[in-house]
């Protein structure tokens, strides 16, 4: 019987190609070089991630698929793209230094990253349930390492571990889900099973919709969302701090693309089904991230309580299953992301003067180091959702988004949750400017972290009185969405 | 046989490896033989359908999902290894530096 050779058109991967091209070139690159060649090779990922960023942003978005089906690059696929290169970007501009002073830099460190990125990359273009598992398992294999990356110390060994035993029992739980998609509709492509989906008239069997709760379960961990969050405050305390940068950010961009694709691309017959598992996933992850973040004195702790909480947030868009939540989903994505790596570049700022990761330790900043107390203190307000911040403006939207789709109870739910959260951003903005210091603060700031800190800043108040520019590209990322 | 058969023993096994993680208080190898039990009950449920609905997807799937065990397997050694070498154990009551 001859083969049929499907039409694989690699010009469509080209941001991907040159990804894992760039990755492997470097890992030779560190076995060749050894020492010397350290501080290059981080410079060198971060052209090799602009140049994706480049070639992401001339072509493609066509909506044109290829490896029959396998892949996809439509508009959405390129926005998610880019935001998964500036949530790779910023958290290895801001570790150069940590990095350095952690002799974590063998060169593997910026490899690993790109690879985990690359996994993210198409799990964003993914159009079928392999590709889905084949890109999650690279972006989440890498994580794993890097979360142990600091070989000597117990605590990042132990992140590292329990992120693993905990991520493979999440994948392998959606495994078992796309197993049974694939018995039910004999296909596992996405357009596929939306097809015999339609063609089913809503009947649904039980081996669909079990399948799909496993698919959103094994989703949801990656996201971090109660009741699957367990491992996060766990593995963000125990991981190396620009590792925790990395991890609160990247994945979560990647997941909830995959999330969109599975809901809104595969199983859009069953919304009456998966809005209430969302809706409930919201409010469990609103409430775990804001009460107990409470009594949370680590701040990594206390970011990834809050990063749960955020979480929630971006569920109850999701779960209305109208363009104007998906929209409002992507808009707050991109500003999280933003506001994420501005706090940690804080943390890792003050990490250089030997400062620990102990709330009390920002007590007093702001007499010592009124800029950096400012930032900080700017990141704190737009997590806690204050205008004119931009904070605000996702939430604002997501709850727009929520009354408008008649969930009124859920928007209730979530102004209340979220004016919990609002005590602990502000404690620490309390900590910074009324306690008295216990050390000097003397630590340097490096230009590169310098950089992302002003220009994070910068962009949560100009996103938080402007919001114009980024809701046209939000709006006209989701319209392929109706 | 009948496809029934082969899923309630792919079932079976699912459950027997989420319980060998949560149930499991003594040893960090139990917990990554679970794992890999969790994903050969894949492997069987996508053979098993593959060849009930004479569609060969299912037993390309495989392959896949056994290479990706496979690499998963290696990194979760390696990870258990730097945790042994800083705490001398893989008692999974251990595991508590973290307090979670």
């Amino acid at each position: 019987m001859p083969v049929q050779m499907p039409d694989i058109s690699l010009g469509l991967m080209l941001p991907e190609i040159l990804v894992a091209l760039l990755a492997m070139a470097l890992l030779l690159m560190s076995a060749w070089y050894g020492k010397e060649g350290r501080g290059t090779i981080g410079w060198m990922s971060i052209f090799g991630i602009g140049l994706a960023a480049l070639a992401i942003m001339i072509g493609g978005g066509t909506g044109e698929t290829t490896f029959g089906g396998m892949f996809v690059d439509d508009t959405f696929a390129r926005y998610m793209k880019l935001l998964l290169l500036i949530a790779t970007v910023l958290p290895l501009l801001i570790s150069f230094n940590y990095v350095h002073d952690n002799k974590m830099d063998g060169g593997e460190y910026y490899v690993i990253t790109l690879f985990s990125m690359l996994g993210g990359m198409f799990m964003v273009s993914s159009g079928d349930f392999v590709m889905l598992y084949l890109g999650l398992e690279l972006m989440s294999l890498s994580i794993y390492v890097l979360a142990a990356f600091k070989r000597n110390d117990q605590k990042s060994s132990e992140a590292g571990l329990k992120y693993f035993i905990l991520g493979s029992l999440a994948s392998g739980i959606l495994l078992y889900g796309i197993s049974l998609i694939y018995g039910s509709f004999g296909t596992v492509s996405y357009t596929g099973i939306a097809e015999a989906l339609a063609n089913s008239h809503g009947h649904v069997t039980p081996a669909v919709g079990l399948g799909m709760v496993m698919i959103v379960g094994g989703l949801s961990f990656k996201v971090a969302a109660a009741p699957f969050h367990m491992w996060a405050p766990d593995v963000y305390e125990g991981a190396p701090t620009s590792v925790t940068a990395f991890m609160a950010s990247m994945p979560k961009v990647a997941a909830f693309a995959v999330l969109y694709r599975v809901l809104i691309i595969t199983f859009p017959a069953l919304h009456s089904q998966w809005g209430p598992l969302l809706q409930f996933l919201a409010i469990a992850s609103l409430a775990v991230g804001s009460f107990a973040a409470i009594a949370q004195t680590n701040i990594k702790r206390m970011l990834a309580y809050s990063s749960i909480g955020h979480v929630g947030f971006l569920l109850i868009g999701l779960s209305t299953g109208t363009s104007d939540g998906y929209q409002s989903v992507l808009l707050y994505l991109t500003i999280y992301i933003i506001m994420n790596t501005g706090a940690f570049a804080l943390i890792l700022i003050l990490n250089r003067g030997g400062i620990g990761d102990e709330l009390t330790d920002f007590k007093g900043l702001a007499k010592k180091r009124p800029f950096l107390a400012v930032l900080m203190a700017t990141f704190m307000f737009s997590m806690g959702g204050i205008p004119p911040l931009a904070g605000f403006i996702g939430k604002l939207y997501i709850f727009m988004a929520a009354i408008k789709a008649g969930m009124i109870s859920i928007a209730i739910a979530g102004v209340l949750f979220s004016a919990v959260g609002a005590f602990y951003y502000l404690r620490v903005v309390k900590y910074m400017y009324f306690d008295e210091a216990k050390s000097d603060f003397s630590m340097p700031v490096s230009s590169a972290s310098q950089a992302v800190i002003v220009m994070s800043g910068v962009i949560m108040l100009v996103w938080g009185v402007f919001p114009g520019s980024l809701l046209s590209w939000t709006e006209t990322t989701v319209r392929m969405f109706q | 046989m009948s496809l029934n058969n082969y899923l309630i023993l792919s079932a079976l096994l699912f459950t027997i490896g989420v319980f060998g993680i949560f149930m499991n208080r003594r040893n960090v190898i139990i917990i990554m033989m679970s794992i890999e039990l969790i994903l050969l009950s894949v492997n069987i449920n996508f053979v098993a359908f593959s060849s009930y609905l004479g569609n060969i997807d299912g037993q390309i799937i495989t392959f896949f999902v056994l290479t990706v065990a496979a690499a998963e397997a290696a990194i979760g050694l390696a990870i258990l290894v730097t945790f042994f070498r800083n705490r001398a154990t893989i008692d999974v009551e251990e595991i508590d530096t973290l307090k979670g």
